[in-house]
């Protein structure tokens, strides 16, 4: 069938006005749904690093079982003031936004949560890349600042098999009970070593046989992730 | 540069485009009787690859991820139109194939000849938008990452497809159960071969 | 529908016809191990079986619907901007359809990443609108979408299940190899993760398709 010209460009202006518009309706309407879901995510993963069972929790709940755990959330500066005490404006702190100002004037959250002996728990959010694109996680430590109780890591895009094994308990498990600082009080993190960390060793844990390159990311991103909360940890540490 | 080397080495072997995630199969298992075309189609894919993939990158960049618009106004800075992203991208890609099939019509007839005939197929292969939407989900930070990588993608595309058909030249000859003759031990070919490019997964560099 | 004449003229919903667009899919006329149509963007996600039928209803709603669109369409559309009108219906809908996996089944958005994107390429679309729906009317238009979609989610499902049970011995995340075969020595196999035997497990089946239907032999 030939069409003028004229038929042809009305034709295409219409399409993509129809298109963009119901497009747009869609995406309005569904970005509650869709902002839900991240938050939720993220609150599975905070509850995850200070060792709750979130598999074992309906979504629904999750966000009255945060609320239990996560009674306070703080955020402070590179030199470890206190700048942010609303935990809703904590909790909304994209870390990945974060970085990418200058040092001075990012916040970094800090999620508190109480235990029931009475410790306090402190999780720090982490961002890191590792082969194919980010890797980020959460780590949560005793009230020593020290000594790390939980941790929970995942990626976009690793190698299935390889890389893509952080997020699974066998590499994860091992952080727990380890130190980020020397007995000297320097920060030294925890190292992810190929071949395997010696047995007894306070600062490294066991890399993934063929996926060097994700471990590496995960050691450079808690080691660069924890110097900017250094200051924070040494002003309390006991 | 070691960074941009590794990715190169990496996107070819080991995330084989085809071998690692099956993408552009429908012209792989389609034009993949005889080594010549073959080697055509590769050619024409890696082409459009390195052309496609950072203009893509640059429009994700510029204008479609969250923010992305803070460059025109401040006002612009919450706009998330990365909604968009599919319909943009496939929009960009059947413009530039367009584009490039008038520009090398008009310039070079020779290279026309060649792989002239397969742009238009290329539109709709699903390595190139693959490319681009794995651009966007790895969030690649430099424009030299992004075409490097969309070059290792295409030249692993190309090298499966060139030895795909080096292989089911002879096969021709052989004596394969009829059931299987064709498509059945293609598949099972292409299977054998993403298990040989396995190995190259220890790899260090 | 009191008109008598109007009811003659009308094929009834669910005429022989209709049946058969229907019913060939499955088989003599399989999108994916017959037409070779739209094996790219989804063989990656058959390593489970709930990503798969996910994959497969998504891809189904998206011909579908493309095919009732571009049929609906097909005596307006001018054939000079035929390819990029198909593009942009097809890309719209995967767009919705992207939109309300991310909004309802969130953490299986996450496992197909951008494989959804991918449907939009999926030659199974471009395919059966050229081939059906511009030369069609929307009713069978519509019908063919649907059982080409689920023709091509039965070969996605099968291999799913084929690879979940042998790679992690589970069938929708519930493990269901008895306990008791791991202590006689019953081992997972991992290779059936990886994703050749994707294409492996396709090429079998294409083999017991080919011997049982001989019409089918090259």
């Amino acid at each position: 069938m030939q069409h003028s010209n004229k038929y042809i460009f009305i034709y295409s202006v219409v399409m993509v006005v129809v298109i963009a518009v119901s497009l747009t309706i869609v995406a309005v309407t569904l970005k509650p749904f869709q902002d839900d879901n991240i938050r939720i995510e993220k609150m599975q993963n905070i509850l995850a690093s200070v060792n709750v069972p979130i598999t074992e929790i309906p979504k629904k709940k999750v966000p009255e079982v945060y609320a239990g755990f996560i009674k306070t959330a703080i955020g402070i500066n590179n030199s470890g003031e206190v700048i942010e005490r609303d935990p809703a404006k904590v909790f909304a702190i994209e870390l990945s936004n974060e970085l990418k100002k200058p040092v001075a004037r990012q916040i970094l959250p800090v999620f508190i949560s109480v235990l029931k002996t009475g410790d306090s728990i402190f999780v720090v959010p982490l961002r890191g890349k590792g082969l194919w694109g980010p890797v980020w996680g959460y780590i949560s430590f005793k009230n020593d600042f020290n000594t790390v109780y939980g941790v929970i890591f995942d990626h976009k895009g690793e190698t299935p098999g390889l890389g893509a094994e952080i997020n699974q308990d066998w590499f994860m498990k091992p952080f727990i009970g380890k130190q980020i600082f020397t007995a000297d009080g320097s920060l030294v993190s925890i190292a992810v070593v190929k071949g395997g960390a010696k047995p007894g060793d306070l600062h490294g844990v066991d890399a993934i046989s063929g996926g060097t390159i994700t471990s590496k990311g995960v050691q450079k991103m808690l080691f660069d992730n924890l110097t900017n909360y250094e200051a924070y940890f040494k002003k309390h540490m006991k | 540069m070691d960074n941009l080397f590794n990715l190169f080495v990496r996107s070819v072997f080991i995330d084989n485009m085809i071998f690692a995630y099956f993408l552009g199969m429908c012209s792989y298992l389609a034009v993949s009787k005889t080594v010549k075309t073959s080697i055509g189609l590769g050619a024409a894919v890696i082409f459009v690859l390195v052309v496609t993939a950072p203009v893509n990158w640059l429009v994700d960049h510029y204008l479609l991820k969250s923010g992305a618009l803070a460059w025109l106004s401040p006002q612009l800075a919450d706009l998330d139109l990365s909604y968009l992203s599919f319909i943009i991208f496939i929009a960009v890609i059947a413009a530039i194939v367009q584009l490039v099939e008038m520009v090398v019509e008009k310039f070079s007839p020779s290279l026309y000849n060649a792989l002239g005939i397969f742009l238009p197929l290329i539109a709709v292969n699903c390595a190139i938008l693959g490319v681009a939407l794995f651009v966007q989900e790895r969030e690649y930070t430099s424009i030299s990452e992004v075409t490097v990588y969309a070059f290792g993608s295409g030249v692993g595309w190309f090298l499966a497809i060139a030895t795909l058909a080096a292989v089911r030249e002879k096969i021709t000859y052989s004596n394969v159960p009829k059931p299987l003759r064709g498509l059945g031990i293609t598949f099972i070919i292409t299977g054998l071969m993403a298990i040989a490019f396995m190995s190259f997964m220890g790899i260090k560099i | 529908m009191s008109d008598p004449n109007i009811t003659r003229e009308r094929e009834p919903i669910f005429s022989a016809k209709i049946l058969k667009l229907l019913k060939n899919p499955f088989n003599l006329e399989n999108p994916i191990t017959v037409q070779v149509l739209g094996i790219c963007s989804a063989l990656a996600v058959t390593v489970q079986l709930k990503p798969a039928i996910v994959m497969a209803l998504s891809v189904t709603i998206v011909t579908a619907f493309s095919n009732l669109i571009i049929s609906a369409l097909r005596n307006t559309i001018p054939s000079r901007i035929r390819i990029i009108v198909q593009l942009a219906v097809v890309a719209a809908l995967v767009i919705i359809v992207d939109q309300l996996l991310k909004a309802f089944v969130y953490d299986v958005s996450k496992k197909l990443s951008v494989f959804v994107g991918l449907i939009i390429t999926n030659c199974i679309l471009m395919g059966r609108l050229e081939a059906f729906a511009m030369g069609n009317k929307p009713w069978p238009s519509f019908v063919d979408g649907i059982g080409n979609g689920l023709g091509y989610g039965l070969i996605l499902v099968i291999v799913a299940f084929v690879r979940e049970l042998l790679g992690s011995g589970k069938i929708f995340g519930i493990p269901v190899i008895p306990r008791i075969f791991y202590q006689w020595g019953y081992m997972d196999n991992g290779l059936m993760i990886l994703p050749p035997m994707a294409l492996i497990t396709i090429g079998i089946i294409i083999w017991v398709q080919r011997s049982r239907t001989r019409e089918l032999q090259e």
